[in-house]
């Protein structure tokens, strides 16, 4: 199998000498604008690409959250820097604010810039394996961007068919009436799927090749094992969706019928391939979440993660078990009820391993000297907040109660007490975690934690009263309930009122946050290499780390994770110190 | 220059291979989806057997049999780069090329005749599938014949010899998926 003639790689026994002694991979200090921001196939500079993208995009999905949340509490009112909220202006804003944060914030940020950043830096070698088919993945990305932007601006409006764009709304202009805004977003959709599949190669050649030398396959961190793993679901998911928007594709513009059920096609085709991508891609992003907040609980706990195998063995069944659980969104759409009776099993199976999951993590906490920082709250909020989404879950899973609940807010609360820990919570914790070690600058601890209580405590004032609204019956996908007197009703409209007021104080909390970013990456204390005095290796190196990482390529003696070792002077022990 | 990242092998394999195996696999469930749906279909749908008879079979062998050989050259290519004899391989290279385009040229010839009599995407549920799927695998032929272009470039020069075997493998998975479309759009009627 192997023909030593024409292999690129030699053996690996001189390999480690070799790498050692050379200098790091540097391509010249001084590269110009275009080459080193535009053109740059350094892992760090595509990271930080990937997180400002997404964090300009956050922006917008809350800005349009905004717009229709107001609509929602003050009906046919003047929403101030919007205008007033019509039904098509409401349709196109809570689809893009679902597709923007699903697939431009959770996406490009949890996986995208964590996955560049992390990867190289912490397997400890000097890039990705294939740089220039990095930025290629970031091009595509940026396209996708482009694209989606433009279907907000063209005639006809925004696409307002939901971010699960089922047909025949989706597929026919006729019914959606925006033939160019339903093209352009599945256009975006298809270049986003395009450049995460790029990507995805890459993270996972990269971790399965690239590691330093000693760093076997218990060696790596959670958080890099977490994103692999989601990379292998996406990449194992998103298949039959790309092939599904491209026949979606060719009904809005050729005239097919494949979604049809008129002339022969099937509309609940589409929800299949839909959710068979579409469920698995909520572990995508969940699993990063739940790495990010290993790395950090450990370290803040200063304590061993406590079973680092049942996290990994967990993290494999969820994504595993993930393939099996689709159809518990279709529990209404007219699917067989013994098919119903399957899934409803498999989705409270898939329960165990995450819960699993989440008992790791407090049993790490258990006996540890905590230290509460700014990343620790958002990583403890992370647990707290998730559990909710994780057991409202149980009752959408189980077909039964789902009929009753099916559609109405209490799913939309469910699936936020679930997204807003991962996509934004995690994420805080993230930043604010490897923050010293991307911009090599400290940020503000009072701003951190004014901002993390100004975010928190409104998050759950925007959920629960809408937990209660979807009891109430309030289904989704309406602009406003005046037409619906037993939704009307004052007491009900106050609920919608306190979920509103809590988002607009959420989101000024949020310029606490942008304030504290700008101002620390500016002029914030200078951070050294190991500020947390953490294990992994990204904080080997530099703060922030050249072009090449390492001055001298690490190379591993242990795991990540040995924090208070007895007899040891230190309560860390990085894994390429030697013994 | 390569980075240090791109030269090691923890696993043994050379990450240009791995890279083109993960890029096949997340080809393969792209097809996999489709035919799946279309399968899903055919099993409901007895009439689309009458429709498949409206497909011309004898072009659909001929183009199996051209795309098998072209296979062949790709062996051929992989064998002559193994000795590092980059012309002969991108000679070897230039034949799957042409097989390619041969298979582009009896295509073309298909659809023309297939649309001429009235058959196009719009007609029904099997001939929406049958565009969409050869089309698709058509692209694959197309990008294919392309990124071996590339390689033979490179191959005449002696360089990068180790893109004869990837490409190869690329070429050979979409050979393996027309070994699926042509008896299930052509031959099961």
């Amino acid at each position: 199998m192997a023909q030593p003639a024409i292999e690129e790689t030699p053996g690996s026994g001189t390999r480690h000498a070799e790498e050692t002694s050379a200098p790091p991979a540097g391509h010249g200090e001084h590269e110009g604008f275009v080459k080193k921001y535009l053109f740059s196939t350094d892992h760090k500079m595509i990271a930080k690409q990937y997180l400002f993208t997404g964090m300009f995009m956050a922006l917008i999905g809350a800005f349009m959250v905004y717009a229709f949340r107001v609509q929602l509490a003050f009906p046919g009112s003047h929403v101030p820097g919007f205008g007033v909220v019509g039904p098509n202006e409401y349709n196109a804003l809570v689809t893009n604010h679902g597709s923007i944060m699903v697939f431009w914030v959770a996406m490009p940020v949890l996986i995208a810039a964590f996955g560049n950043y992390l990867i190289p830096l912490m397997l400890g070698c000097d890039d990705m394996a294939f740089p220039r088919l990095n930025r290629l993945s970031y091009q595509v990305f940026f396209l996708s961007v482009v694209v989606l932007l433009i279907s907000l601006f063209v005639p006809g409006g925004g696409f307002g068919g939901a971010w699960t764009a089922y047909p025949p709304l989706s597929s026919k202009a006729e019914y959606s009436l925006t033939p160019l805004g339903s093209t352009l977003w599945l256009c975006a959709v298809i270049l986003e799927f395009v450049a995460f599949l790029i990507g995805g190669i890459n993270f996972v050649t990269t971790t399965m090749n690239s590691r330093a030398p000693g760093m076997k396959l218990y060696d790596i961190p959670i958080v890099v094992w977490m994103i692999v793993i989601a990379t292998l679901v996406f990449m194992a998911s998103v298949g039959p969706l790309v092939a599904g928007a491209v026949m979606l594709l060719f009904d809005q513009l050729l005239g097919t019928a494949f979604y049809d059920p008129t002339r022969g096609g099937d509309p609940l085709l589409w929800q299949h391939l839909f959710w068979f991508f579409g469920h698995p891609e909520v572990y995508v992003v969940l699993l990063p979440a739940c790495g990010i907040v290993a790395e950090v609980i450990t370290v803040f706990s200063r304590k061993k993660l406590f079973g680092y195998k049942t996290v990994l063995y967990t993290a494999f069944a969820t994504g595993i078990v993930s393939f099996f659980v689709w159809a518990h969104h279709q529990f209404v759409a007219g699917i067989d009820p013994r098919m119903a009776n399957v899934f409803t099993a498999t989705t409270v199976i898939i329960s165990l391993p995450v819960a699993e999951m989440i008992f790791v993590y407090v049993a790490t906490l258990y006996g540890g000297s905590i230290r509460l920082t700014t990343p620790m709250l958002w990583a403890l909020a992370f647990i707290a907040e998730f559990i909710i989404g994780g057991v409202t879950g149980l009752f959408l899973g189980a077909s039964g109660s789902d009929i009753y609940l099916h559609d109405t807010y209490f799913v939309l609360a469910h699936f936020h007490y679930t997204f807003v820990p991962i996509a934004i919570i995690s994420v805080f914790a993230g930043i604010t975690y490897w923050f010293p070690k991307m911009f090599g600058r400290h940020m503000n601890e009072t701003l951190g934690k004014i901002h993390f209580w100004g975010t928190i405590i409104p998050f759950n004032g925007i959920f629960i009263p809408l937990f209660l609204l979807g009891l109430a019956g309030q289904h989704r996908r309406i602009y406003s309930y005046e037409g619906f007197p037993e939704l009307a009703r004052p007491e009900l409209q106050q609920l919608r009122i306190i979920a509103t007021v809590s988002l607009i104080v959420m989101l000024s909390f949020q310029l606490v946050f942008l304030f504290n970013f700008v101002r620390s990456m500016l002029r914030g204390r200078t951070a050294e290499r190991n500020p947390w005095k953490a294990n992994t290796l990204e904080w080997v190196a530099a703060s922030p780390p050249p072009h090449g990482n390492f001055e001298t390529m690490p190379v591993v003696y242990r795991g990540p994770y040995e924090y208070s070792v007895p007899g040891r002077d230190e309560d860390y022990w990085p894994q390429n110190q030697p013994a | 220059m390569k980075p240090i990242a791109t030269t090691r092998s923890a696993t043994g394999i050379p990450t240009g291979r791995l890279a083109v195996w993960w890029l096949i696999a997340s080809e393969i469930v792209i097809f996999g989806g489709l035919l799946a749906s279309y399968v899903m279909h055919r099993i409901g749908h007895a009439e689309f057997g009458d429709y498949a008879a409206h497909t011309n079979t004898w072009a659909g062998a001929l183009n199996t049999l051209v795309l098998l050989t072209s296979s062949l050259s790709a062996v051929l290519a992989h064998e002559a780069a193994e000795k590092r004899d980059g012309p002969r391989a991108a000679r070897m290279l230039l034949f799957t090329i042409l097989g390619g385009a041969v298979f582009l040229v009896v295509k073309g010839f298909e659809w023309t005749t297939e649309i001429r009599h009235g058959f196009t995407i719009t007609t029904n549920m099997f001939w929406s599938f049958y565009y969409t799927a050869a089309g698709l695998h058509a692209l694959h032929v197309i990008a294919g014949m392309i990124a071996m272009a590339f390689v033979a470039r490179g191959a005449l020069a002696n360089r990068e010899l180790q893109r004869v075997e990837l490409v190869g493998n690329y070429w050979h998975f979409v050979d393996i998926v027309w070994i699926f479309l042509f008896p299930l759009l052509y031959i099961a009627k």
